[in-house]
């Protein structure tokens, strides 16, 4: 209900504390939030219809591209559905190699998350701690795949690149430094007081909660649910490691932090078995140009929850129909109930808390024609008019309170 | 048996009409084509009744002469089922889901944006993920949807 003290206040899509674009609005009564109006879509970018105009090879890269940080996630879960339709055994060399960086992907995931979380509450040496560990990882990535974020490793088939004994044992070193600074990690978010009191009991997602709105990744495990994809549908080479599935009870950002830091030594564990059992055998198959009519649901947990993708083959060089569903889009309903009731500034440690990535979600039309005559140049005028004519037709004016307090 | 088999079976012996609909592709990947009139019904019985408790996502498909709409379900043996029910091109239509799952909110909207299914039963709300501004009678994900002259 809204009553006479409610104030109503526009966060995004560009504000400083959120870090892609996306629409709150916001009901305060006090410092209390009361209802919340999430608007997402800024990012979309029309893959899917660009997907359906391409050869299943131009998707790889494409798709490479939904995200930045899990690049590798949607590109493996992409490959793996066009395999299946085409019936192509790709190997357990390239499964292991698909693996393996799947797993230093989420290592460089979690540990740039632990400096964001660590940013969002004023605590700027984790930030700076992990970020400068995490280089460690961004390089061993680099050295493997000859790029940083975007790997392009995958191909329908298989894997482009192969890994050396020496490119082993580099990764070896590089595991073993980040897992000793991982335990310091863990010992600063169970032990250190101010992160405990800062994160605990906020942005609370009871495990009702989260079983209903549909939780996934670590947003539900830090809740109690033991869902993940690695262990329930494995893919890769999933079903011949040995991992845990790290759950929490306390269901709120500091059971999520918990989850995560514990999750990297998971993933250490998985990539020291990689690299010792790794087998012999080609890195890739060939396949046709000409994927045959089919359809295949693919999974794959990226290091923010379940990445689902569909892919239609209707026979000839390009798909039908792609879809993806990224985790983000799965979290968003928990975040709004996240917040309900809650306190304002809590709201950018809450929102990153589910490790959001607006990429991802919006993913999705070439709004432009380049080769179009119309082009014209905005001035910086029309471009501040323009925000603040959107502004109030979302209901938010503030004519009236800048006649009064600021603009003459 | 094998689990999804014990899925198949079960499934057609509670709804004749999916006998010879239900196809297991491969290990825990199961796929069900099920008419229009009966897709409510049975994606509940899935939910309530063979613990299929997580909407995994919605996908919406323009065949030019039928839109399709297919439902991924999974349950907690990383089991997926995708229920798929063709509705008609001219008045594409479907009724929400939303009293089973809240999450297939965004889902939904999505079927209305990208490909103009109307949802019935969804909630008023702010659309998704197309701007505010955008024509509401263009649907980028239909086949015959180009771009036009900015």
């Amino acid at each position: 209900m809204h009553n006479s003290h409610d104030v109503q206040v526009p966060l995004g899509p560009q504000h400083p504390a959120l870090k892609e674009p996306e629409s709150f609005l916001i009901t305060l009564r006090g410092e209390k939030i009361t209802a919340i109006n999430i608007k997402l879509g800024y990012n979309h970018r029309g893959i899917e219809k660009a997907c359906e105009e391409r050869t299943y090879t131009q998707d790889v890269y494409l798709i490479e591209r939904i995200c930045g940080i899990c690049s590798h996630s949607h590109s493996t879960c992409f490959v793996q559905a066009v395999e299946e339709i085409a019936s192509i055994d790709i190997g357990m060399r390239a499964k292991y190699i698909r693996t393996l960086i799947a797993e230093l992907e989420r290592v460089h995931s979690h540990l740039l998350w632990l400096g964001v979380a660590g940013h969002e509450i004023g605590f700027d040496t984790l930030l700076m701690y992990t970020w400068r560990d995490r280089e460690v990882v961004m390089d061993l990535l680099a050295t493997l795949t000859g790029n940083r974020v975007n790997y392009g490793i995958n191909t329908i088939g298989g894997v482009r690149r192969d890994i050396s004994k020496e490119q082993g044992k580099e990764i070896l070193k590089g595991v073993d430094l980040l897992e000793e600074r991982t335990k310091y990690y863990i010992k600063i978010a169970t032990q250190e007081t101010t992160i405990i009191k800062r994160l605990s009991g906020v942005g609370v997602l009871s495990k009702e909660d989260a079983l209903r709105l549909g939780a996934v990744g670590p947003t539900a495990r830090a809740s109690g649910i033991k869902r993940d994809v690695r262990k329930d549908d494995p893919y890769a080479a999933y079903s011949e490691l040995d991992f845990k599935v790290i759950t929490d009870d306390h269901a709120d950002v500091y059971g999520r932090t918990v989850v995560r830091v514990l999750e990297l030594m998971e993933s250490y564990k998985m990539i020291r078995q990689i690299i010792k059992n790794i087998p012999e055998g080609p890195i890739s198959v060939k396949v046709p140009r000409k994927i045959p009519a089919g359809e295949a649901l693919s999974r794959y947990e990226a290091p923010r929850g379940e990445d689902v993708h569909y892919v239609k083959a209707n026979g000839t060089e390009k798909p039908e129909r792609v879809k993806v569903r990224a985790p983000t889009l799965a979290n968003i309903q928990s975040v709004a109930k996240m917040l309900e009731d809650r306190y304002l500034a809590d709201m950018p440690i809450v929102i990153a808390a589910i490790d959001p990535c607006f990429s991802c979600t919006d993913r999705l039309i070439s709004l432009r024609n380049y080769k179009s005559k119309n082009k014209k140049i905005v001035t910086w005028d029309k471009v501040r008019l323009a925000g603040i004519n959107w502004y109030s037709k979302q209901g938010v004016d503030f004519t009236k309170l800048n006649k009064k307090f600021l603009i003459p | 048996m094998q689990t999804e088999e014990k899925i198949k079976l079960e499934l057609e012996n509670k709804f004749p009409f999916l006998k010879d609909a239900v196809m297991i592709r491969r290990q825990r990947r199961l796929f069900a084509d099920v008419p229009q009139d009966k897709v409510y019904e049975v994606f509940g019985y899935l939910k309530e009744q063979m613990q299929f408790v997580v909407l995994s996502a919605i996908t919406g498909l323009d065949q030019l002469q039928n839109f399709a709409v297919i439902y991924h379900l999974s349950n907690d043996s990383g089991i997926v089922i995708s229920l798929k029910t063709n509705i008609s091109h001219e008045d594409p239509r479907i009724r929400s889901v939303m009293s089973f799952f809240p999450n297939a909110e965004m889902y939904e909207r999505e079927l209305d944006d990208l490909l103009g299914i109307k949802v019935e039963g969804l909630p008023d709300g702010r659309r998704y993920p197309l701007p505010d501004d955008w024509p509401t009678d263009e649907h980028p994900l239909r086949k015959d949807w180009r771009p036009k002259d900015a």
